[in-house]
C-alpha cells in the first residue's frame, strides 16, 4: 500500500504533469502545427474538438465499466467512480458540442445541421444529462443501481457516435480512416500531445470528484451518527 | 466574427469551462472537509463532556 504522504506527492506530480502538457499542447497548436490550407485558422479547433470527444468517449467507457462493477459486486465505490466519471464526461461532450458549433460557422456556415455525428453527439449528450435527472429523482440504493443500467445502456451510443461518418452520408470530417489518420505528420503530433493533456486532466478531475463524493457520503454518516450526541451537545453549551 | 474570433471564443469555452469546473470542485471539497472536521470537534467535546 502507498502511504498518504507518497500519494499526496503523486497526484501532485499528475496535476504538475497535465498543466505541462496543456501547456505544450498550447504551444504546438499555436506555434509548430501548420495552418490548413482551405479552412484557415479556424482548423486548430480541431486540436481541442477531438481530444475532448475522445476523452468524454473513455469517460463514458469507465462509467459503463464502474456500473457492470457496482451491479456484480455492489460495492458503493464503483457506484462513485461512475457518477465522477459520467460528470467529467458531461462536461467534456459539452465542450465537444460548443467548440464544433464554433468551428462549424465559419466553416459551413451555420451554427448546427442535423448530421448523424452532430445528431448522435446530442442524444449521448441527452443520455448523461438524463443519467443525473434520474440520480436526483431516485436517492440512496435505487437511484444508484438505476444510473448504473442507465450507464451500461447509454454507452451503446457511444460505438454509433464514432460510427456514424461511416455508417451515414455525412458532412463532417473523416479524419480516422481504414487506412490510417488522415493528418500531416506536425498536425498528428500536435494531436497528440493535447490528447496526452486532456487525458491527465481527465484523471485529475474524476479523481477530485470521487473525493469529493466519498467526503460528503461520510459527512452524511457522522450527521446521521451524530444526532442524538449534537443534540445533548447543544444543550451542554446553553448550560455554559 | 473572423476566423480568429471564432478560434478564440472556441479556446476560451474550454479553458474557462474546466477551469470553473475544477473551482468549483476544489471549493465544494474544502467546504466538505472543514464540516467534517467541525462535526469530528462536536464529537469529541461532547465524549469528553459525558
Amino acid at each position: 500500500m502507498i502511504s498518504e504522504g507518497k500519494r499526496t506527492v503523486l497526484w501532485r506530480l499528475v496535476w504538475f504533469f497535465a498543466l505541462a502538457a496543456m501547456m505544450a499542447s498550447l504551444y504546438t497548436i499555436f506555434f509548430y502545427a501548420p495552418t490548413e490550407r482551405t479552412m484557415g485558422e479556424v482548423q486548430r479547433v480541431f486540436y481541442f474538438h477531438v481530444p475532448t470527444a475522445i476523452t468524454a468517449f473513455l469517460a463514458f467507457f469507465l462509467v459503463f465499466l464502474a456500473s457492470i462493477l457496482f451491479l456484480i459486486k455492489k460495492d458503493r465505490k464503483w457506484d462513485h467512480l461512475a457518477r465522477a466519471s459520467a460528470e467529467v464526461g458531461l462536461l467534456l461532450t459539452t465542450l465537444v458540442l460548443i467548440t464544433g458549433s464554433l468551428w462549424a460557422k465559419p466553416v459551413w456556415n451555420t451554427w448546427w445541421t442535423w448530421d448523424p455525428r452532430l445528431t448522435t453527439t446530442l442524444v449521448l449528450w441527452f443520455i448523461y444529462v438524463a443519467y443525473f435527472m434520474l440520480r436526483s429523482a431516485a436517492s440512496g440504493d435505487t437511484g444508484a443501481r438505476l444510473a448504473a443500467v442507465l450507464g451500461i445502456v447509454g454507452f451503446v451510443d457511444v460505438p454509433i457516435v464514432f460510427m456514424s461518418i461511416r455508417w451515414w452520408r455525412t458532412i463532417h470530417p473523416v479524419t480516422i480512416s481504414p487506412s490510417g489518420i488522415l493528418l500531416e505528420p506536425a498536425m498528428l503530433v500536435t494531436l497528440q500531445i493535447s490528447l496526452v493533456a486532456f487525458l491527465l486532466f481527465f484523471i485529475v478531475l474524476v479523481r477530485e470528484r470521487y473525493k469529493m463524493i466519498v467526503l460528503a457520503e461520510r459527512l452524511t454518516f457522522i450527521k446521521h451518527m451524530s444526532l442524538p450526541v449534537t443534540g445533548r451537545f447543544s444543550a451542554l453549551k446553553e448550560d455554559n | 466574427m473572423t476566423n480568429l474570433s471564432y478560434l478564440f471564443a472556441a479556446y476560451a469555452v474550454v479553458w474557462v469551462g474546466i477551469f470553473l469546473y475544477i473551482l468549483a470542485i476544489s471549493r465544494k471539497n474544502a467546504r466538505l472537509e472543514r464540516e467534517i472536521r467541525e462535526l469530528e470537534n462536536q464529537f469529541q467535546r461532547a465524549g469528553m463532556k459525558k
